[in-house]
């Protein structure tokens, strides 16, 4: 309905309400023009009506009082969707590397391609770390800290300076590495540096707990992100037949021996469902199956175990190594641990798929089993390796405390000389080169070199593997099949497929590696955007060059928020012992930003009480009080136990909905028919009432209600959407309410005519 | 609205920016690509279309099972011939874009697969739609038997007024509870 035009009158106020209001509907239907499932010409003409219908009132509207105000806040309002519009554009044109993405693909279907999206996301988060972390913590102290060789935490000792600058110092992070910004020691402890008053210290540990916060904001945020776009999983065995039909085709795929292989893929697993539905398992023995099953599973922890052995009786062994002289280790024995953790990352995975060949599974649930034990294996090695770490930490602990001892012995010494020699008591200070001064063990330091020699191996080992198993398989395929007895491409090794969950895991895991070495080593964060951005090129470039695509397609359904899941337990796991060294151990007196407190955290309770004003510390005092926080736990307990029943509540409202849906058919299917009612219930009801009152007449107009007049239009009938509700009929009411007529006779929508 | 095929000018770039679920830079690939497909006489007349085979030469359709029907539905030309002008081809681009909501990918991809278009999935559709995913030769295809029994299936699953059909409602009832339905149904130039 258009409003009664006026064209020179100034329109009254009820009027001007009116016209309000129809000008917000039509920008309304401007906005929403899109999601109509129209063709291009009718959503263009509605375009193009709205548009001058909104611009001609709109200006109608301002008529009177403010009218240039008006005016300028329309025009400002035109521009700022403008500018949204051409900032999203914007935003999608500065994504990196879509165009390789969108390739493989095409070439590989989603299932691979979501591993790269994955590694993307990944590279996002780093970077922002990244951006935390040299932008408070390392470029204040290069730019407005002191430099190299001016105090001793900063110097390479006399003994070291030897070899400071060679290879192998070098590649064990040993030499000019140790004393850079790359490690906690560099840092220095003063309360304020440089003209701006930087408090460096407080901003390196609000910083390496930001890291941890950060992250756990953006994945959570994903994790929701995906659990609305996919679905509340709850449902997930409902439809599967259903879902293979209509959404396993990826349309993506642009290769055509993709599509080949998809067709195939999506045979056998019709075929595999098929049969499935059909066979009642026949559990012929039933028990050799659940022994072989105990059997597989004893072995399994067998091997963790041996693993976890391994693992820290060579981290023992470092330690002894690190107490002899370097020259006498071959490379094998200074890099014994991390060789032997990559090692076993590589070789146990098959090791536990030849062993799950015991347990006869369904390949879904094999798989699960597999990714499961795998993710057991990295934490438990993960862990071990702490464990070990920590008791070198404790070492380093106790021998530090000889040296202070010493150190303050030997001054006391110097000042007692001094004083004797000189007969003064006024001592000036020890005048000793930086290089010479007596250094503690920085245990920090050693933690943070020893987490980023193990990242540097795993990249090895990564690049290698690729490289190994992939690129040289793929050369030797090809070109030793001209001279070999059998077809090397179709038979044994042929090409390789690309392994979507270990590198997954992989990733998870260096990211885990990375969040636990941040605090120690502020230069690990770099290392890992180097390694994820040479990581993308060199990856897409070997998946397309040396890998087929699967023959069996394993979805990435759900498994997005299954990885997200994955990586919010490694970050917590990674938290723990960061949080832990932060507030039980001491730091080293003589390295890093807070040496010479007591506990790390104390730099925070020291800014509170001298640069804050007094009531803040009152608050903080408070806000740690026990008594406090018992309640505050005790409140979020009762929150999530809320939250849970409501959340019950609605799923069994779900549930009851989905029965009333399926009973209004099945009413009006009846009624159709002519039937009597086949639920019992309206059965039973219908039975006691005395004439049956409660079924209405077969409605007499034309029961066509898949036309929907008018609105497609080309030949193709849809039907109305339905709903339970009876919609709002148009026509004035003339006659009186009838008998309860109930939702289903109008579920179909207004019949033909009233329109 | 004409477009010559040399140049998309700017108002229409914008209303079918306000359109369509595309970006700028979409659009203009579009354009080109669309371009591309033509021959030399065409491009000069406004408001071509371009005939279903020429648009099945396109890569990102040529290997698709479906892609008939797509071109066939997405048409709006009178002797339903499959043809596509260029704004058919944005509307195409933009059902199948990353940032399409569920309900417009759930309305087209039921129009789709609705291979007699008579607005419900019965069993004939449902057939002629396993058959396309199962590829071309003999080998591939599944026997009567298997065919009957994975119908059954489906429509127990989803059917759920028991009218033998799978219709508008109930198809978009499956596929929201579906997590890859968004993912796959999309194709990018």
């Amino acid at each position: 309905a258009s409003p009664v035009a006026r064209d020179s009158s100034f329109p009254s106020s009820g009027e001007m309400a009116a016209l309000k209001e129809e000008v917000e509907e039509k920008k309304k239907l401007i906005a929403t023009l899109r999601n109509k499932p129209w063709r291009m010409k009718r959503r263009l003409t509605l375009l193009k009506e709205a548009q001058d219908f909104v611009e001609k009132f709109e200006g109608a509207l301002g008529k009177g009082k403010g009218r240039k105000l008006f005016a300028f806040k329309v025009m400002m309002a035109k521009k700022l969707i403008k500018l949204k519009r051409d900032f999203e554009n914007f935003k999608t044109a500065c994504i990196p590397w879509e165009g390789k993405i969108k390739d493989v693909e095409s070439h590989f279907g989603s299932s691979v391609a979501s591993y790269f999206i994955f590694l993307r996301w990944m590279y996002g988060l780093n970077m922002v770390l990244l951006g935390l972390m040299f932008g408070l913590v390392v470029v204040p102290e290069v730019l407005m800290g002191l430099p190299y060789g001016s105090i001793p935490r900063k110097t390479v000792p006399r003994e070291e300076q030897a070899t400071a600058m060679d290879y192998s110092t070098l590649t064990d992070f040993e030499g000019y590495f140790k004393y850079s910004i790359l490690f906690y020691g560099y840092y220095n402890n003063e309360r304020q540096i440089g003209l701006l008053k930087f408090r460096l210290p407080l901003s390196y540990l609000l910083v390496g707990v930001g890291i941890f916060g950060y992250s756990l904001m953006v994945v959570i945020r994903t994790m929701a992100r995906n659990a609305n776009e996919g679905g509340d999983g709850g449902d997930e065995g409902d439809f599967t037949f259903s879902w293979k039909m209509f959404t396993s085709w990826d349309y993506l795929i642009g290769n055509p021996e993709t599509a080949d292989n998809k067709y195939a893929s999506i045979t056998t697993s019709f075929k595999e469902s098929i049969v499935d539905e059909q066979m009642n398992q026949k559990d012929e023995n039933i028990h050799l199956r659940r022994f072989l099953r105990v059997l597989a599973n004893v072995l399994i922890l067998c091997s963790l175990g041996g693993s976890g052995y391994l693992i820290y009786y060579v981290v023992k062994r470092s330690q002894v190594f690190a107490n002899m002289n370097k020259d006498d280790l071959t490379w094998m024995e200074k890099n014994e641990v991390e060789f032997v953790m990559s090692l076993l990352g590589l070789v146990c995975p098959p090791l536990f798929e030849a062993i799950a060949e015991l347990e006869d599974y369904h390949p879904r649930i094999a798989l699960k089993w597999q990714l499961g034990r795998i993710f057991a294996l990295f934490l438990g090695n993960l862990y071990t390796f702490l464990f070990a770490l920590f008791d070198e930490v404790n070492a380093k602990l106790e021998s530090e405390k000889d040296i202070k001892n010493a150190t303050i012995l030997a001054l006391n010494e110097y000042a007692a000389n001094y004083s004797s020699y000189y007969n003064t008591t006024n001592v000036p200070p020890q005048n000793v080169h930086p290089a010479d001064v007596i250094r503690g063990p920085c245990w920090e330091t050693a933690v943070g070199k020893e987490f980023v020699k193990l990242t540097v191996s795993d990249i090895q080992v990564t690049y290698l593997t690729i490289l190994v198993g992939d690129f040289l398989r793929a050369v030797i395929v090809r070109f030793l099949n001209y001279c070999w007895c059998w077809d090397l491409e179709a038979g044994f090794p042929s090409y390789g497929e690309f392994d979507i969950s270990g590198n997954v895991l992989g990733l998870i895991f260096n990211q885990g590696m990375i969040w636990m070495g941040a605090f120690y080593a502020p230069g690990l964060v770099g290392l890992n955007i180097l390694r994820l951005l040479s990581s993308m090129y060199y990856q897409t470039w070997a998946v397309m060059c040396t890998n087929v695509p699967h023959e069996r397609v394993f979805k990435a359904s759900g498994s997005n928020n299954f990885y997200m899941g994955l990586l919010l337990l490694v970050l917590f796991l990674s938290l723990l012992p960061v949080v832990y060294t932060i507030m039980t151990l001491s730091p080293s007196f003589d390295c890093g930003p807070f040496s010479g407190q007591e506990k790390m955290y104390d730099v925070v309770m020291e800014t509170i009480d001298q640069d804050l004003p007094a009531f803040i510390g009152n608050i903080f005092v408070y806000a740690t009080n026990p008594g406090l926080i018992m309640p505050a736990v005790l409140l979020m307990v009762l929150a999530l136990y809320y939250l849970n029943a409501v959340s019950k509540g609605y799923q069994q409202a779900n549930i009851d909905l989905k029965k009333k849906m399926q009973m209004a058919r099945e009413e009006e299917k009846n009624r159709r028919n002519n039937k009597d009612s086949t639920n019992q219930v309206m059965k039973d009801l219908e039975d006691l009432l005395p004439n049956k009152s409660l079924i209405p007449p077969p409605a007499e107009e034309d029961r066509s209600p898949k036309v929907k007049p008018g609105a497609a239009g080309k030949g193709v009938h849809l039907q109305r959407d339905v709903s339970l509700a009876a919609p709002n009929p148009r026509d004035p009411v003339t006659r009186d309410p009838g008998p309860r007529r109930g939702p289903p006779e109008n579920a179909r929508g207004p019949q033909p005519g009233q329109d | 609205m004409g477009t010559t095929a040399s140049q998309l000018g700017k108002d229409l770039l914008s209303e079918y920016q306000e359109l369509t679920f595309l970006t700028k830079q979409e659009i203009l690939l579009a354009h080109k690509r669309f371009t591309e497909l033509l021959t030399k006489d065409e491009k000069d007349l406004p408001n071509t279309r371009v005939p279903a085979e020429r648009i099945l030469t396109l890569p990102e359709l040529k290997s698709n099972p479906f892609r008939k029907r797509i071109c066939h539905v997405f048409s709006t030309s009178e002797q339903k011939d499959g043809s596509l002008t260029f704004e058919d081809f944005l509307d195409l681009l933009s059902a199948f874009s990353d940032s399409a909501t569920l309900e417009i990918k759930s309305h087209y991809a039921f129009r789709i697969f609705d291979f007699d278009d008579d607005g419900t999935l019965d069993c004939g559709d449902l057939e002629k739609l396993v058959n396309c995913l199962t590829g071309e030769t003999d080998e591939t295809r599944l026997t009567t038997e298997e065919m009957r029994q994975l119908i059954n299936n489906i429509l127990e699953e989803s059917d759920i007024d028991k009218d033998g059909t799978v219709n508008l409602s109930e198809f978009q009832h499956v596929i929201s509870r579906s997590p890859d339905f968004v993912s796959s149904f999309k194709i990018v130039l």
